[in-house]
């Protein structure tokens, strides 16, 4: 029993950047019809502005110290970061210490423009071009962004810490009545769970309960009609694509400290989120989250090792074979709607 | 001649007038001058310029004739390298038999993929054909380690059977013939060619799969293809099936993909699960939409063309370009090498990428296209009426 729960919990943090991903995907895909293969490309542009805004706090002059010596008894040089030296040395190093936190607000900015420049400069002009071709140009896109990164940030990953405050694990058992010890869970996976909660609750709240998104659902169900009645409908397709940037580059950014971010992480993520897409049908928002968090919890599963022992391999390709039977058996997916991208 | 018209017959000598001369025209420049390291005449590379234009060509006959866009390929080509390289290991370092059962296995696997990702179209083929491939890479990384060797890779060891082992076989060879690393070095004044067997054989071959490309091409089969890409609806309402069609082609361009993983392998007797991971898959793709997909002659065009800047591209480094703008006023120098510094060495990838986009965005027929279209502006101020002709042929290819 402990064991199932420890899986549930452990599959949760994986599921939750798969709902992420996914729902950022299928938001694009349902708003704009467009498969769009830079995704991954913009979850790790999100984990990299995490990285950079701990760069940039952590910028740092050096002074000599006439106090301190070191061992040949020269004075020793200090580095203090600007930060520290502005705002005194404790609120200048907690604010270094949350700077993954902090990395939200300063990447939602960049991800909802990048979104923009996206979709304005390229995207728009592949609405009526087949899907192969999209595949293909975001896929040369995500080519362009990796190797962007790469050039500044170099190939190796970059360890980028969460706060002091959720560096421990903590004790889950407890609570349900087992043994302390038995079912530990870092905190910094639960703070990411219950963001990407808040994030997904939020995007539906928005689409389901503001006039801007009954404008899109609308859209999203008939878009000839919505731009008939007199409604600009493609330029809130375009905020929609920024949102759905916003989203995936958040995911990126609480990401960082579970996983240190590198250039390749959006390719790894991306193969495993369409799989997601696709399994939870596409075009459909929930199917897209549902399924997110089922295939996350079904990997975490695979990988114990009573199963392994059972069926070696089977945690390495769970997913796909998952994916795999529900095309063949369900071909719309788990909640996909009727005639969306059916052939 | 051979069952192929005048403009078939000609594209095919060219091919094969191209590949059999290569040697000379890759090495332009003389040995010890500064651009040398612009030729890319060496067995090793010339080798992967015939090799993954067979990989394309079979690839372009699903693509560029059915339109099914697979993103799992690559699967093909390390099953054909793990089977030639446990025909080395189980009978001798004869290359025929590995070839011929890389091709079957390949052929095998693609059947059983096909068979269950054709019954989907669009994207969810394309998912379908990713996952299958992911899920080969996978399993290769892990548990098949028994007949992978995992990570490490499989190679040939002292100590495996090699039932048919003779004492003088160490490397690969065809029938104790002539041994694949063979190579012959003709030094002429300043320059030097080499000839190397691997690559000859290689070329012949990738020279009978291209004229086997465009027999398929031009054959009802091909044009049965077309109608497939052009309008699925219809034909099914026509009261035929598509998909033995699409099978077919998908088994087809498996195998072709499974006889260049074979061939990689008997270059160089080592075969890596890294072969089939989907970038592999997606590398193909590059090659087949760069050079032009639905053209006879894109894919060769297109892998050719990656193949050589991703090894010359990436040898640039500063030194050489400050050497090449040092005629430049310091600043601009500076600027000039600044810039163009992103787009060579390590990151040649990004001019791949760059490059690719503005194909798909610009040039959807690819670098073939492109060429027809300069062909046509230089021709067409002679006569309009030629050039119109030519625009109306050509989709047909």
């Amino acid at each position: 029993m402990d064991a199932v729960i420890l899986q549930i919990l452990n599959g949760l943090d994986k599921g939750s950047a798969y709902a992420l991903i996914a729902l950022g995907l299928t938001l694009i895909f349902g708003t704009l019809g467009v498969v769009n293969f830079a995704h991954g490309a913009l979850f790790m542009i999100g984990a990299f502005c995490a990285v950079s805004l701990s760069k940039i706090l952590n910028l740092s002059f050096e002074t000599i110290d006439e106090t301190q010596t070191d061992f040949l008894g020269n004075p020793l040089k200090v580095k203090t970061a600007y930060i520290e030296s502005w705002f005194g040395p404790e609120l200048g190093a907690s604010i270094i210490d949350w700077a993954v936190p902090l990395a939200i607000l300063f990447s939602i900015p960049i991800m909802i423009g990048i979104g923009f420049i996206m979709e304005r400069g390229l995207i728009k002009h592949f609405y009526k071009r087949p899907h192969a071709d999209q595949i293909l140009v975001t896929f040369g896109l995500a080519i362009v962004m990796q190797e962007i990164i790469k050039h500044y940030y170099g190939a190796n990953p970059i360890p980028t810490p969460a706060p002091d405050v959720f560096k421990g694990s903590f004790d889950f058992g407890t609570l349900l009545g087992f043994d302390p010890n038995v079912i530990i869970y870092p905190y910094w996976r639960l703070v990411y769970f219950a963001f990407a909660a808040v994030i997904i609750g939020t995007v539906f709240a928005f689409l389901q309960f503001t006039t801007f998104g009954m404008v899109v659902r609308a859209g999203m169900a008939d878009r000839e009609t919505v731009g008939l009645l007199g409604i600009n409908i493609d330029k809130r397709f375009t905020i929609m694509f920024g949102i759905a940037a916003a989203v995936a580059g958040l995911a990126g950014v609480m990401y960082a400290p579970i996983n240190s971010p590198n250039y390749h992480m959006g390719m790894d993520f991306l193969v495993l989120s369409f799989v997601v897409v696709v399994v939870g049908g596409m075009g459909s928002l929930p199917g897209a989250v549902a399924a997110g968090f089922l295939l996350g919890i079904l990997e975490s599963f695979a990988s114990m090792n009573e199963i392994k022992s059972l069926l070696p391999g089977i945690d390495q390709i769970i997913i796909y074979v998952v994916a795999i039977i529900i095309l063949l058996t369900r071909p719309r997916g788990l909640m996909g709607r009727k005639g969306v991208m059916e052939d | 001649m051979l069952g192929l018209n005048k403009h078939d017959m000609k594209m095919l000598l060219i091919v094969a007038a191209l590949a059999m001369l290569a040697p000379f025209l890759l090495n332009p420049f003389p040995t010890d001058s500064a651009m040398a390291q612009f030729n890319a005449g060496y067995p090793d590379l010339m080798q992967r310029f015939v090799i993954f234009g067979i990989f394309a060509i079979g690839f372009n006959i699903l693509f560029g004739l059915t339109g099914y866009l697979s993103f799992g390929h690559a699967a093909f080509l390390g099953v054909g390298s793990y089977s030639t390289v446990w025909m080395f290991k189980l009978l001798d370092y004869n290359i025929v038999p590995g070839i011929i059962l890389s091709v079957i296995v390949a052929g095998l696997f693609a059947v059983v993929i096909g068979y269950v990702s054709l019954r989907r179209s669009g994207i969810y083929f394309s998912i379908l054909t990713l996952a299958f491939a992911q899920m080969s890479f996978n399993l290769a990384y892990s548990v098949l380690t028994p007949i992978t060797n995992g990570e490490t890779g499989l190679q040939v060891y002292t100590s495996d059977p090699q039932y048919l082992i003779d004492d003088w076989e160490t490397v690969p060879h065809l029938f104790g013939l002539v041994e694949m690393r063979s190579t012959y070095t003709m030094e002429l004044g300043a320059w030097s060619f080499d000839f190397n067997a691997g690559y000859y054989l290689c070329a012949v071959l990738m020279v009978l799969m291209f004229y086997l490309s465009i027999r398929i091409f031009r054959s009802p089969f091909g044009m049965m293809l077309r109608a497939v890409k052009s309008n699925q609806t219809r034909m099914n309402y026509t009261g035929l099936n598509a998909k033995p069609y699409t099978l077919a082609a998908f088994v087809i361009s498996g195998m072709y993909a499974g006889l260049a993983g074979g061939l990689l392998a008997s270059m160089d007797p080592l075969a890596g699960a890294e072969r089939m991971q989907w970038t592999a898959s997606g590398e193909v793709v590059l090659m087949t939409i760069l050079g032009g997909a639905g053209t006879l002659i894109g894919p060769v065009v297109g892998a050719g063309f990656i193949k050589y800047f991703e090894n010359i591209f990436s040898k640039i480094n500063e030194n050489v370009l400050h050497e090449w703008f040092g005629f430049l006023p310091d600043g601009l120098e500076n600027a000039v090498v600044w810039v163009v510094e992103h787009f060579v060495g390590s990151g040649w990838h990004l001019t791949l990428g760059v490059l690719f986009m503005m194909v798909v965005i610009f040039l959807p027929g690819g670098l073939v296209e492109g060429g027809q279209r300069i062909m046509r502006m230089l021709r067409g101020k002679k006569s309009d009426n030629d050039a119109e002709k030519t625009t109306q042929s050509t989709p047909a290819e």
